[in-house]
């Protein structure tokens, strides 16, 4: 009787209190932005900065997904080691343009280890420089970290393809922590600059300007592409279609026929390249690296797989976009040194009230 | 599995898990013997230093053993993947600085004695840990990994910031620090060992309490510094806290509280089934677990002085689920085991290695680079007994290390250990059925 009440009151809570509070505080915060843009407080011009950069990362952090969520729907376990796997392609890649870049004035070992103590103005990387070394380096980075993503599967997952999804997300911890101390030892610690100041073109916005980065601008063309690249092959090839069938269950397509073990293959090899091409981006829009700017991304990701709906392409997509822009908002009222925090916390909420995510319920990969 | 021969080797290992105690004194005294020898080799001979060798790692592998505990009624007991031990630690220590700091000091706190500062953070730290379980209850295990991984990052990104660094509620002014280090409320051991224990342990270690004065005598005889024994009164203070860890643990095994959360672990539907509010179970084991987590993180950095937020980054939560998952989660005393092999093995032999390797071979300054390395013996080995090195070389061990036991060993290198659920004997209720 008294359990009765008690599930009634926490569906009550679930389902109304909880999402009528967030509404409010959501309508606040809208009023408090208004009054803000009124009052000045805020200029036009830096709040579509602020939403410029929101969409640069969130779109940076929504390639980032597609790969987490791939293989989370085919496999159904959350990788740990998928930030670890942007940072080796970010690695990879750079390796590849520094080489590229600058092979025959500097010498080819610090090129090779992207070292910190090359002097950026001398070698003048930039995507309107030397958009070739930038091609290639991408096509690396996509290239190693799929292959990457296939030993690490080879290795560690295909012998527990048995196990239940928190053994596999324990082993994905091992991965993470070996992966990223190896990229430590080989390239040791200290961050990098990897790029020199490029041109960007300014548009007058209400009382100021919004500047449109040329990498910004790489970085959001690019992952639109990919992402658009994604959504034809599951939904146009055989391929994506067996992709989301094993998705949807795993038995069910098995016994149609589909070759399981090549589609798990498949979404390795996928998730893998764009999770590599993520890592290239994110390193290009920022500028510097380090050994563990991927970890440092991974709970951001899975914030925005998990408002999308953990496991839809479609939906880390739009978590990634919804958590960048959403981040970078959240300048007007926090200190940035919280945004993260603030991050997180907005994906606890969205678990709390949606735990199946924005576009849960339909797996459609 | 065809049937092991029997040699002298087998013979000796069935007598060693014969009886868990005894595995797990022979396994005690053969790692500390190891830790022994170690800083033997590595330079370190004096009877004095060498006790204060053993009596780190021992401090380390207590704490460890605490730690891991606690995450076995979370974790092993009622399977509740908690990623966010680092976070429910520093809350617990955090607060406990908060609550009992002087007024005084140059990060003040509100003043209170530490019998309120310590079951204040523990309270604290446990009261987060049903906040934090409220919204896991209904959520898969690994969206709760996720969950409570991001909860640990917020609270440390919470604590190093600016706002937290220092602020001011209702006049009083308070804070974490910030990034920097927090120095923390004067120990108990030392109250206990020195007259004026406020002071830096080599003045104060001049005017010692009666028992204190015995101690430090004692400790001189074979070269071992007032410090050195303080800390290992506070080691052995521990221990009586580790002991009444594992008792509290393993009598919450063999209740009816602890049989339904195994229930859980194996079947939710079946726990909830037989009308057991599984939510407020997991709850309930979710806000003691960490509130013992937050106990053992105050104890540990009441010890050392001062605290960091950078200590509480996930890493040292996998620490702990390494230390668990060797010995066995599930089983308390593959806890107890599975933290004494890590933390000697994994956590400090490497320094210790690291110390033999460069005494004997004396190589040179490590090479800038890892392709300078590779151009000969010694590079090499300069390269590769560098700290970052040896540190990076112990993180990819590990991770080896948990990949292995998940692939081959899921049930911890003891093998799979049952534990009675049921607190009498079952044969024995039947025969009492019989006669009645």
């Amino acid at each position: 009787m008294s359990t009765r009440t008690e599930q009634d009151l926490s569906q009550l809570l679930r389902q109304f209190l909880l999402p009528a509070t967030l509404v409010v505080v959501a309508g606040l915060l809208v009023v408090d932005l208004f009054r803000r843009l009124v009052t000045g407080a805020v200029g036009t011009a830096t709040l579509a900065t602020f939403l410029w950069d929101g969409v640069v990362f969130g779109m940076a952090i929504g390639l980032a997904g597609i790969g987490l969520a791939m293989t989370y729907s085919i496999l159904k376990f959350a990788n740990f080691a998928h930030g670890d796997y942007i940072t080796f392609g970010a690695f990879a890649g750079w390796m590849v343009t520094f080489v590229v870049a600058g092979l025959g004035d500097f010498s080819l070992d610090l090129l090779v280890l992207v070292s910190g103590e090359l002097s950026v103005a001398d070698i003048g990387i930039n995507v309107l420089a030397t958009p070739l070394a930038i091609v290639l380096g991408l096509v690396v980075a996509a290239a190693a970290t799929a292959a990457l993503a296939l030993v690490v599967d080879r290795i560690v997952f295909k012998p527990m393809r048995d196990a239940d999804g928190i053994s596999l997300l324990i082993a994905s911890v091992g991965v993470a922590l070996a992966l990223r101390h190896v990229l430590l030892l080989v390239f040791q610690g200290s961050s990098r600059t990897l790029t020199t100041d490029v041109a960007s073109v300014s548009v007058s916005v209400g009382d100021g300007a919004v500047a449109f980065g040329a990498h910004e601008v790489t970085l959001v063309v690019l992952a639109a592409v990919l992402m658009i690249g994604t959504h034809a092959l599951l939904q146009y090839t055989k391929l994506g279609t067996a992709m989301r069938a094993m998705a949807d269950n795993e038995d069910l397509a098995r016994v149609t026929g589909i070759p399981t073990e090549r589609v798990v293959r498949t979404a390795w090899l996928l998730g893998g390249a764009l999770t590599g091409a993520a890592g290239f981006l994110i390193a290009l829009e920022s500028g510097t690296m380090n050994t563990s700017f991927g970890w440092e991304l991974l709970l951001v990701i899975f914030s925005a797989v998990i408002l999308g709906g953990i496991g839809s392409v479609y939906g880390a997509i739009a978590g990634g976009l919804i958590i960048g822009v959403a981040s970078r908002l959240s300048l007007i009222w926090l200190p940035s040194e919280l945004i993260l925090a603030g991050a997180f916390g907005v994906m606890i909420v969205a678990l709390l009230v949606k735990p199946q995510g924005l576009l849960g319920g339909v797996k459609t990969v | 599995m065809s049937e092991p021969t029997e040699t002298p080797a087998t013979r000796l290992l069935a007598w060693l898990t014969d009886g868990d105690l005894r595995l797990l004194s022979v396994l005690t005294v053969s790692l500390f013997v190891l830790v022994w020898v170690l800083s033997f080799f590595s330079g370190i001979r004096e009877p004095g230093r060498i006790l204060s060798q053993i009596q780190g790692v021992a401090f380390i592998a207590v704490l460890y053993v605490m730690l891991a505990l606690s995450l076995n009624l979370q974790w092993g007991y009622t399977g509740l993947l908690n990623l966010g031990v680092a976070g429910f630690m520093a809350i617990g220590v955090y607060t406990m600085a908060l609550l009992s700091m002087p007024t005084s000091a140059a990060v003040p706190g509100l003043g209170l004695p530490l019998w309120i500062g310590i079951p204040g953070g523990v309270l604290v730290a446990s009261l987060f840990g049903a906040l934090v379980a409220l919204p896991a209850i209904r959520l898969q295990a690994d969206y709760l990994a996720i969950v409570t991984l991001a909860f640990s990052e917020i609270v440390r990104l919470v604590i190093r910031s600016q706002e937290a660094a220092s602020f001011t509620i209702a006049g009083t002014r308070l804070g974490t620090g910030g990034t920097d280090s927090l120095a923390l409320p004067t120990s108990p051991v030392k109250v206990l060992l020195y007259e004026d224990p406020s002071q830096p342990a080599a003045i104060a270690a001049a005017s010692p309490t009666p028992l204190g004065d015995i101690l430090f005598t004692a400790g001189e005889q074979i070269g071992a510094s007032p410090a050195v024994m303080e800390s290992l009164v506070y080691t052995v203070f521990l221990l009586v806290i580790a002991v009444a860890f594992f008792w509290l643990v393993s009598r919450i095994a063999n209740s009816p509280f602890g049989r339904v959360l195994k229930a859980i672990r194996e079947d939710e539907l079946v726990a909830s089934s037989l009308g057991k509010d599984t939510r407020l179970f997991k709850i309930k084991v979710f806000a003691l677990g960490s509130g013992m987590m937050g106990l053992v993180s105050i104890l540990w950095f009441l010890e050392r002085g001062s605290v960091t937020p950078a200590t509480f980054v996930p890493d040292l939560t996998f620490f702990v689920f390494v230390a668990l998952i060797l010995g066995g989660s599930g089983s308390n005393m593959g806890g107890v085991i599975g933290s004494l092999v890590f933390v000697v093995l994994l956590l400090e032999s490497p320094r210790f290695i690291r110390r033999i390797i460069r005494e004997s071979f004396d190589p040179p300054a490590p090479p800038e680079t890892i392709f300078d390395a590779l151009s000969g013996v010694d590079p090499l080995l300069g390269y590769f007994t560098s700290q970052e090195s040896i540190s990076a070389l112990r993180f990819i061990l590990l991770g080896i290390i948990l990949v292995y036991l998940m692939q081959q060993r899921p049930d911890g290198l003891l093998g799979h250990r049952t534990e009675v659920a049921s607190n009498v004997d079952l044969a024995d209720r039947q025969q009492t059925e019989e006669e009645s």
